[in-house]
C-alpha cells in the first residue's frame, strides 16, 4: 500500500479535466480553472496544445498564473497576436477550436448555460457579467466542457435566461443544426463528472470523487440525473500531476486551495 | 499638422452631455485617465460603449455620468462583481441605467459595422439563445444567397467620440500598438471624433521605420494627448504591468455608495490631472509594476530608391 498524497478538491477537478483534452489541438481557455487544467494538459495528455484566449492571443506560453483573459504575459511569447475581430471571425467562427471551456451561474439538464441575470431580466435579483463570448463560442467550439461548483441553485431544472445554447433535447434536431459545435460533451464539478447522453444530450452521472454518494449527487441537482450503467470512481490526481500543479501552474494555490 | 493637447482640453472640446462615448481596451490599453477626467469634468447623460465594462465604467457609472450602457460583458475580470452598476440595474439606485447588450463577437462587429460604412454586420451566433428576445436590435437574417442559412445582424455602433489608449503615437495621430489588441482600430475608424492617449508621442521617422504596427492613422485621429501610466490599474504592454491590486482592492471600494464616493473625493475631484494622480502613487510604486525586457526582432523592410 502507498501513502497516498492528500489533495485538494479543486486538485482534483483539473486532474480529472486535463485528462479529457487528451489529443486536442486548439484550445479556447478561460480564467481560473480552466487556464490551469490547459496548462496541465499541455504537460501531460496534450503536448501539442495551443492556448488560444479571446483577448486575441493564439499558441500563448505564459511565464506565470495569468490573473486575467487579458494578462501582458499571454501576448510575450505567443504565436500571434490578432485583434478580436479575427479571432471571432477567422479562429472561432471558422472552426479552428476544437475545445473551449465555459461556466456559468445555471446550467440546465441539457447543458444549456446562463451567465446573464437570476430572476427577470428587466428586474433582476441578480445581474450577473453577459454573455462576453460564450455564446458563439457555444456554438463554434466543436466541444464544450463545462466546469462548476454543484449545487440545487445551479444545476437547475430550469435557466433563467439562456445565454449560450447546450444540447436542445431533440437529437434530430440537433445533428441538422449545421453548427460547428457539437455542444458540451462534459461537465466537471467538484462532486461528480458527467458526459451527455448520445440520444436524449441529456446529463449522465459517470464517475464520483471519492467519498461522493448518489445521494449527495442528487441533492446538489434540480432534477433527477441519469446514471451511466458503469458509474465509477473519479480517479484521484497522480504524484506527478499534483507536483506539477503546485510547483509550476499554481505555486501560490491562487485556484487550487 | 499636430493634434498634440491635454487631456483636459480634448475632453473639454470633444466630449458633450448626451454622446455616446467609448473607451475601449480588453483588458489591456484601458485608458482610465480619460474616464477620471470625464468624472472630473461633470458630464452627464452619457451612453457608454464598450465591450467589457470593467472598473473603469464603474468609476464613471457611480459618479453618475452616464444613463445607459452598451456592451457584452461586465465584471472586474478576475475578481467578482460591478458593485456600482449592479447598483444601479438591480435596485435603481441612485437612478436606473438602461442596458443595451451583445456577445463580444457582436460588439466587435458593430463596431466593424461602423467603421466600415456598413448598415449592418452578419454573424453566426445568437441561435437558440435569450439574448435577440430582450435586444430587438440582434435580428435574423436569410442567407440571400444559400437556402435555409441564417445568420444574425448586428447594427453598426459609430460612438460620438472614440478614446483610444495605445503605446506611441506622432504629434499628427500615427498610433502604434502592440501587445493585445482588443478592438482599438475598429473603434477609432468607427468614432466620428477620436482621442488617442499614449504613453509616448514620439517623432513621425519612428513610426515610418516600421509601418505594420501603424493601427490607426492620423487620419482619422481629431486629437493626441501624452499622458504617461494613463492606463492604471490597466496596463500597456512593455511599460507597465497590470495592477491587480487595485482591481482586488476596488472590490471592496465599490461595495458601498459612502466607500466610492470618498474614493472619487481622493483621486478623482481632489486632483488637477493625471500628472497628479501618478506623483500621489509615488516613482516607487510605479517602479513596482515595471516589466522586465523582451524586445521584438526586427525585419528589414529593405529600401527600394
Amino acid at each position: 500500500m502507498t501513502d497516498a498524497v492528500p489533495y485538494s478538491k479543486s486538485e482534483l477537478m483539473i486532474a480529472a479535466s486535463a485528462r479529457l483534452l487528451g489529443g486536442v489541438s486548439n484550445c479556447f481557455v478561460g480564467v481560473g480553472l480552466p487556464n490551469i487544467v490547459c496548462n496541465l494538459a499541455q504537460r501531460t495528455v496534450a503536448p501539442e496544445l495551443q492556448l488560444v484566449y479571446e483577448s486575441g492571443v493564439f499558441g500563448a506560453r505564459p511565464e506565470r498564473l495569468p490573473l486575467s483573459i487579458g494578462d501582458p504575459t499571454l501576448a510575450t511569447g505567443s504565436t500571434a497576436v490578432t485583434s478580436m475581430f479575427e479571432l471571432f471571425a477567422f479562429y472561432l467562427q471558422a472552426g479552428l477550436i476544437d475545445v473551449a471551456f465555459l461556466g456559468g451561474a445555471q446550467i440546465d439538464r441539457h447543458g444549456n448555460l446562463n451567465t446573464t441575470v437570476i430572476g427577470d431580466y428587466e428586474h433582476p435579483k441578480v445581474r450577473l457579467p453577459g454573455s462576453g463570448g460564450a455564446c458563439e463560442i457555444a456554438i463554434h467550439a466543436r466541444r464544450i466542457l463545462v466546469i462548476m461548483r454543484q449545487a440545487r441553485r445551479s444545476f437547475v431544472e430550469r435557466l433563467d435566461f439562456q445565454t449560450s445554447p447546450g444540447h436542445s433535447g431533440d437529437p434530430v434536431h440537433d445533428a441538422t443544426r449545421g453548427w460547428h459545435g457539437s455542444g458540451p460533451t462534459n461537465v466537471v464539478t467538484d462532486l461528480a463528472t458527467y458526459g451527455f447522453d448520445g440520444g436524449t444530450g441529456e446529463m449522465l452521472l459517470r464517475t464520483m470523487h471519492p467519498g461522493v454518494t448518489v445521494d449527495d449527487v442528487r441533492g446538489n441537482m434540480g432534477w433527477e440525473p441519469r446514471i451511466a450503467d458503469d458509474l465509477d470512481e473519479t480517479p484521484a490526481p497522480t504524484d506527478e500531476e499534483l507536483r506539477l500543479i503546485r510547483e509550476e501552474l499554481d505555486p501560490g494555490g491562487v485556484y487550487t486551495k | 499638422m499636430t493634434k498634440l493637447t491635454t487631456m483636459q482640453e480634448a475632453v473639454r472640446e470633444l466630449v458633450h452631455d448626451g454622446d455616446t462615448v467609448a473607451i475601449e481596451g480588453f483588458t489591456h490599453l484601458i485608458c482610465f485617465a480619460a474616464g477620471h477626467e470625464i468624472i472630473r469634468q461633470r458630464r452627464r447623460d452619457l451612453t457608454l460603449a464598450r465591450m467589457t465594462p470593467d472598473v473603469i465604467y464603474d468609476q464613471m457609472i457611480g459618479a453618475g455620468v452616464a444613463s445607459k450602457l452598451i456592451f457584452s460583458w461586465m465584471g472586474n475580470p478576475g475578481v467578482g462583481n460591478l458593485h456600482a452598476v449592479r447598483r444601479r440595474v438591480e435596485r435603481g439606485d441612485p437612478e436606473p441605467l438602461e442596458l443595451e447588450e451583445y456577445s463580444h463577437f457582436g460588439m466587435v462587429c458593430r463596431y466593424v459595422a461602423g467603421a466600415a460604412n456598413l448598415p449592418f454586420f452578419p454573424i453566426r451566433s445568437y441561435y437558440e439563445s435569450d439574448i435577440p428576445r430582450v435586444n430587438p436590435r440582434i435580428v435574423p437574417m436569410d442567407s440571400p444567397y444559400d437556402d435555409g442559412d441564417q445568420v444574425y445582424v448586428v447594427p453598426p455602433l459609430r460612438p460620438d467620440v472614440a478614446i483610444v489608449h495605445a503605446q506611441r503615437a506622432d504629434a499628427g495621430g500615427d498610433t502604434q500598438i502592440w501587445g493585445l489588441m482588443g478592438c482599438q482600430k475598429e473603434v477609432a475608424f468607427a468614432g466620428r471624433k477620436v482621442i488617442v492617449v499614449v504613453e509616448e508621442v514620439v517623432d513621425e521617422s519612428v513610426i515610418r521605420r516600421d509601418p505594420n504596427r501603424t493601427v490607426i492613422p492620423g487620419a482619422v485621429v481629431d486629437a493626441v494627448v501624452e499622458e504617461p501610466f494613463a492606463c492604471h490599474p490597466s496596463f500597456a504592454q512593455g511599460y507597465y504591468d497590470r495592477d491587480n491590486r487595485f482591481y482586488l482592492e476596488w472590490d471592496r471600494i465599490a461595495k458601498e455608495p459612502e466607500t466610492l464616493e470618498a474614493w472619487l473625493d481622493e483621486w478623482v475631484y481632489g486632483l488637477a490631472d493625471h500628472r497628479e494622480y501618478v506623483e500621489k502613487y509615488g516613482d516607487a510604486y510605479w517602479d513596482s509594476l515595471r516589466p522586465g525586457a523582451a524586445p521584438s526582432g526586427e525585419v528589414d523592410y529593405g529600401r527600394y530608391a
